[in-house]
């Protein structure tokens, strides 16, 4: 098993209004010195939380202890940028499970999914349907039900369903990964290697 | 049933379908650095596998690496750790390794097609969005995560979805002063940062045909800057005299047979595309970006667009703005620059010294200015030296510094200051990539060439003689 099973997740949310939030963003370059997977969420969003003297910049979401919770909500286009896993890493370490967004870089997506995040993409109305609802309440309670995929305002009831190829909703579910997966094919690779032309 | 180039190549590789799940894609090439492979090592040792091919993978150091002063220990010292933990982990398993000052060490993606890792018809994988560069030589090729670098080495394949298909179609002629990273910044402020999301591209079109192999690199390199997983263009006698003869390039019969199986890689004329875009080179001008994101960009002539007049969101653009101190409506030619960056996997190859010293030579260094002139590898150093471009360089007032990544990504000594304005030729202007607080404009080489010389950014045209 390589992560923890992902089922039925029921927690407040951090919301994240903003558009394009690159993998920079999310961990800049110069955190990404660890040769272990250590400590990343020290440095989550390291510029937009601190100021350059390290104190903590009294505007940003994740400094504000009203919000808080295992699901992060972001704005478009969520994770564009460097394919780092160190983003995900940053994200799963400072403790959160989902992340919701109505659209999702494409490699931030698969990391998510091989470590055990549960990227949840939503459409663009319900993803304000979520922001207004935190605003107007940040101690709303989400429900993100894998076995369902559905997604739930557990206040107000509004729901909507996600998508999510069996195949990976089984490795979340069970907390396997592709290596468990690849392991098991060796010899079949081997046999696919010895024929190619280079 | 008639296939695109991609289709081709990607499913000449997949050993497994899984359904309603990913392919089980097997992987021709993998290149490492320092930076996205430590822990993907950790995760194989920690589960008792070992490296299945070690023949497959390369190992470079780019992104940690100073570039002055390479002979000397690196002071840094997490840097210098995980410069070591490469060189043990590549020893412990057998990898090709060209460490620090190493006559083949520079960026990845430069040093791979210079030494014929890159070939066409292959798949190549990275722990490096920008991998998309080796699609330049009808390559499969694409960024991973670093749990997906654990796949590789202990499998040699990757489990992925097959993305879309796209072609972006250029024609015509490309007008004066024109480059390849004036072609790839336009189709992204067209397409935004997000808009081939999903999508491998094809470039197809008289506009790539007519492209050198490194223009070729730099228009795939940005495919990622559009959201795409790759870009890719079918290889022609360009692709294979480039390749012909170099380090790791099939020899003799392997490369007859090789070249037997390269000479079908190319879309069938029915084939069919998820999205096809077309172009028309005339409407391309020299580019500069305003923004945050590669998609703010705009022909350098122009003023910065009004929020209003831009798609999505309109708090976003105006924060983005409120980063680099601009305004709607502002005009770009003239604004006073502090820095200027020659260099990156985008643009740090030997034509782009060659378009960057066609400005400056005879003129001078504008005093303001700070420039870090970076090859992308000692090869391309070496050419540099031998063209003569060293000297006409020199003469002007600038210095060469040693290969790496350098300013692109600050991870290194090369770093913007605070509140600086830089022309760079790299591929990213987010906020803070090049340094805490910097901000990045992004153009070609003949825009920041002209740049250096002026001090404030400048349209290359101006300086160019049109014959
Ligand atoms: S030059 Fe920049 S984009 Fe290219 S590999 Fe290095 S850090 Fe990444």
């Amino acid at each position: 098993m390589a992560y923890d099973k992902f089922e039925i997740l029921k927690s407040t949310a951090v919301p994240l209004p903003v558009e394009n939030v690159d993998t920079d963003q999310i961990i800049p370059a110069r955190f990404l010195k660890a040769t272990e997977r250590v400590g990343f969420g020290d440095n989550l969003f390291r510029d937009w939380r601190y100021n350059p003297d390290n104190t903590p910049k009294a505007e940003f979401v994740l400094n504000n202890p009203v919000y808080k919770g295992k699901i992060l909500v972001g704005g478009k286009n969520f994770g564009s940028g460097s394919s780092r896993e160190h983003a995900v890493w940053a994200i799963y370490d400072y403790g959160f499970r989902c992340v919701v967004s109505s659209f999702f870089a494409d490699i931030f997506r698969g990391n998510c999914l091989n470590i055990g995040v549960l990227p949840v993409q939503v459409s663009a109305e319900f993803l304000d349907k979520i922001f207004a609802a935190i605003k107007a309440n940040p101690d709303t309670e989400i429900e993100i039900n894998l076995p369902n995929q559905t997604i739930t305002l557990l206040e107000s009831g509004d729901q909507e369903s996600f998508d999510i190829n069996s195949y990976k909703k089984e490795n979340m579910l069970n907390g396997y990964d592709d290596i468990d997966y690849l392991t098991k094919m060796k010899s079949e690779i081997q046999e696919f290697a010895s024929a190619r032309p280079f | 049933m008639s296939k695109t180039l991609f289709d081709k190549v990607w499913d000449s590789h997949v050993i497994r379908k899984i359904n309603d799940g990913p392919d089980v894609l097997f992987i021709d090439r993998h290149l490492i650095h320092e930076v996205t492979s430590p822990v993907a090592f950790l995760g194989l040792k920690s589960r008792n596998n070992s490296v299945l091919f070690p023949e497959k993978t390369f190992a470079t150091a780019d992104h940690n690496t100073p570039t002055i002063n390479q002979h000397l220990p690196v002071e840094d010292p997490l840097s210098a750790n995980q410069l070591k933990a490469l060189e043990q982990n590549a020893a412990d398993w057998g990898i090709t390794h060209w460490g620090l000052g190493h006559q083949k060490n520079g960026i990845v993606h430069v040093v791979g097609p210079e030494n014929g890792i890159t070939l066409p018809g292959a798949t190549i994988v990275c722990g490096d969005s920008h991998t998309s560069t080796h699609g330049a030589f009808g390559a499969v090729a694409f960024g991973i995560g670093t749990s997906e670098v654990e796949m590789v080495l202990s499998s040699q394949c990757i489990m992925q979805p097959k993305p879309k298909k796209m072609r972006i179609n250029v024609n015509g002629k490309l007008g004066f002063g024109v480059t390849p990273k004036d072609v790839a910044l336009f189709m992204i402020s067209k397409l935004s940062a997000s808009g081939a999301t999903g999508y491998f591209v094809e470039y197809a079109g008289d506009v790539f045909k007519n492209m050198s192999m490194e223009g070729r690199m730099t228009v795939c390199n940005l495919s990622i800057e559009m959201g795409a997983r790759g870009g890719i263009i079918a290889p022609d006698e360009k692709t294979f005299d480039y390749i012909k003869g170099r380090l790791f390039t099939p020899k003799e019969e392997a490369w007859d047979k090789a070249m037997d199986y390269w000479k079908t890689l190319k879309t069938d004329a029915d084939a069919v595309f998820d999205e096809e875009i077309n172009f028309i080179a005339i409407d391309i001008e020299p580019m500069i970006t305003y923004g945050t994101n590669p998609g703010m960009g705009t022909g350098i002539s122009n003023y910065i667009p009004k929020a209003e007049s831009v798609e999505g969101g309109v708090a976003s653009y105006k924060k983005s703005l409120e980063y680099m101190g601009f305004h709607e409506g502002d005009k770009m030619i003239g604004k006073k620059v502090d820095f200027v960056f020659l260099g990156s996997c985008t643009n740090g190859r030997i034509e782009d010294f060659r378009a960057f010293a066609s400005i400056v030579k005879g003129r001078k260094k504008a005093d303001n200015i700070t420039a870090w002139l970076v090859p992308g590898s000692h090869d391309v150093e070496a050419k540099i030296k031998e063209e003569g471009l060293l000297d006409i360089i020199n003469a002007a007032g600038f210095e060469l510094r040693e290969p790496g990544c350098s300013a692109c990504l600050a991870m290194n000594d090369d770093k913007v200051p605070a509140g600086k304005l830089a022309v760079s030729t790299s591929n990213r202007n987010f906020e803070g990539r090049q340094g805490p607080g910097s901000r990045t404009l992004l153009a070609s080489p003949l825009v920041a060439a002209a740049t250096a010389v002026t001090g404030v950014l400048t349209d290359p045209r101006t300086l160019l003689i049109n014959n």
